[in-house]
């Protein structure tokens, strides 16, 4: 029977030259539109690719890097992508587990609270971007309006037109949209969680923080992690919000990396400069990939 | 039933309440807004002092999209909005055929590099866009490619299949090898277990898979704000960018389109909650 049921695999290949050619649709278009593109633009920061430049398309060796590495305007926008990401991550980990341990309660109306957090998630984020930045408009805006009528401001503040607080403001729209991507994975790990453990506890005499340290936290550490990584690794590459809500300002307020790269590559044409600032996003991403892939090891080493 | 009603449960439920009440309130509050601004007058959205409840409510932004009259943006909107619908529906029935093709044989059939292989998939996962988009702007202007659907499709199926391999090799594997050899003793080709074995067995990881990739196509915007250039292929995110960059914006226009353009993605997430929660928890973990 095993001859027969090779026989029928596909002609007279083998199980290799077979698992080839089902693998080659998806690998020539990832090799294609991700791979060579990848190496032709290392290749890139490695050359002159400045468009007016006289000796373009020469070969400069590293001097593309050191002299994005050695300008104060990188290291600015690092900053801001750091300071980004960090803020947005610690405040979306952070309600996202209290929303998760609320919604994982019984009280009325939780589950369709449960069906309603998913919302924000779902929009596209230019609908999300393009909505607070009307939210935030200094004259109209919905924002100005409620802490007016709370009485909390006494004038209309331009909330994007504030270098120092439009990040903060864009921090603000991106937990809005993506608290409750971490509270649905915080949620799901919960519902794993044995119920007579907490019973166990309670008999120990453990109170509800002693239970949560000891009993929840360490059931959620290796979700916390793939949150904490996954959304690092999208937030440090994020491009939407930025271009739609300030397109880097005001006077390099929410300027950041690749915000920074969008704009030398493809408004001032400077391709090696792009290129540049684009692969040094990459190394950081690779970074960060390779603690994810360490991370998911260790948990199937766990499980 | 005591414990039920002991006050200090009571009290602890009145405060679950009131913290749901404040969920509630920040995550509803910007859609309310979203959707009242579309339908007020556009004289109403800037007059102060604010008032919340819209003076007169109209529908005609949403009849100026779906209808033939209506200004520039109404037009620009129905137009990305179908280029939106046909790109990702394109992108998430070929990555569905191509991905399922490849995981099939990284679950199930022994070549050399395998795991290798895999892990380069998940790499370029995780190659940002602006990353390779250089070298492909260079390649599609030369092949005078830019501005065409078909490109938008080509490129996003590079981000859509490393994930649908991803996540479809983990269903697939989880499907016990006896039914597989069953079919082939009852005479099925390998490709017929994969369409009739496979594809059924997993069936819901592979609609779980299918909502999270037509929603990642659909809120794509870098590769379509660089390759796209007029309404023949311009998709929904990049016409809302657009319109909201302006000088003077017409915030009740692009409050209509925002509707309209959250109405697939709110209705998938609505309707599949319980897929998509599987799709994004269930391809990592292993229970």
């Amino acid at each position: 029977m095993r001859t027969k049921a090779e026989r029928r695999t596909g002609g007279d290949l083998s199980e290799e030259a077979y698992a080839f050619l089902l693998l080659s649709p998806a690998g020539l278009v990832v090799l294609a539109v991700v791979l060579v593109p990848l190496a032709i633009t290392f290749v890139y920061t490695l050359m002159n690719m400045e468009l007016l430049s006289e000796n373009r398309g020469s070969f400069v060796g590293l001097a593309n890097y050191a002299s994005v590495l050695g300008s104060a305007w990188f290291w600015q926008s690092l900053g801001r992508t750091l300071y980004f990401t960090l803020s947005s991550l610690v405040l979306e980990t952070g309600l996202g587990l209290l929303v998760a341990l609320l919604l994982n309660g019984s009280f009325p109306g939780v589950s369709a609270l449960r069906a309603l957090i998913i919302l924000p998630w779902a929009i596209p984020t230019n609908v999300s971007a393009a909505l607070w930045k009307w939210i935030y408009h200094p004259e109209f805006g919905a924002l100005n309006a409620l802490l007016q009528w709370m009485g909390i401001i006494k004038e209309c503040r331009s909330w994007l037109g504030d270098p120092s607080v439009a990040m903060n403001m864009l921090v603000l729209a991106d937990v809005w949209k993506m608290t409750p991507l971490a509270a649905i994975f915080f949620l799901a790990a919960l519902q794993f969680i044995n119920k007579a453990l907490y019973e166990a506890a309670r008999i120990d005499g453990a109170g509800p923080f002693r239970r949560f340290w000891y009993v929840t936290m360490p059931h959620l550490v290796p979700t916390l992690l793939v949150v904490v990584v996954m959304r690092s690794m999208e937030k440090f590459k994020a491009f939407d919000i930025f271009y739609v809500m300030t397109r880097g300002g005001p006077a390099n307020g929410t300027m950041v990396l690749t915000y920074e790269a969008y704009l030398r590559g493809f408004t001032n044409l400077d391709y090696s400069a792009a290129a540049t600032i684009a692969y040094l996003i990459a190394f950081i991403v690779l970074a960060l990939t390779f603690s994810y892939l360490r991370l998911l090891r260790q948990e199937d080493i766990n499980d | 039933m005591t414990r039920a009603l002991s006050p200090r449960r009571l009290g602890y439920t009145v405060f679950q309440c009131a913290a749901g009440l404040v969920l509630l309130a920040f995550t509803m509050a910007p859609f309310v807004w979203l959707f009242i601004s579309s339908i007020s007058l556009r004289r109403d959205l800037i007059t102060v002092p604010y008032r919340f409840e819209p003076a007169n409510a109209s529908l005609e932004r949403y009849l100026a999209i779906f209808g033939t009259g209506g200004n520039d943006i109404a037009r620009a909107f129905k137009f990305a909005l179908l280029n939106s619908l046909i790109v990702a529906g394109l992108v998430t029935l070929v990555g569905l055929a191509t991905g399922t093709l490849a995981s099939y044989s990284f679950a199930r059939l022994r070549f050399a590099f395998k795991d290798q292989l895999l892990y380069a998939l998940l790499f370029t996962y995780m190659v940002p866009p602006v990353v390779i988009v250089i070298p492909l702007y260079v390649a599609i202007n030369a092949l005078g490619l830019l501005d065409r659907k078909v490109t938008l499709v080509f490129l996003y199926l590079s981000m859509t299949i490393p994930f649908i391999v991803w996540s479809t090799r983990s269903y697939f594997g989880s499907i016990s090898k006896s039914f597989e050899e069953a079919a082939l003793i009852d005479g099925c080709t390998r490709l017929q277990t994969l369409r009739y074995v496979y594809l059924p067995m997993a069936r819901p990881g592979l609609v779980a898979t299918a909502i999270l990739a037509f929603i990642v196509a659909w809120d794509e915007f870098f590769f379509s704000l660089i390759f796209t250039s007029t309404l023949a292929s311009k998709t929904m995110p990049v016409a809302i960018a657009e319109f909201s960059g302006k000088n003077s914006v017409d915030y009740g226009m692009i409050t209509a389109g925002g509707v309209v353009a959250s109405i697939p993605p709110l209705l998938i997430a609505v309707l599949f909650q319980k897929y998509i929660v599987m799709g994004m928890t269930g391809g990592g973990n292993k229970e």
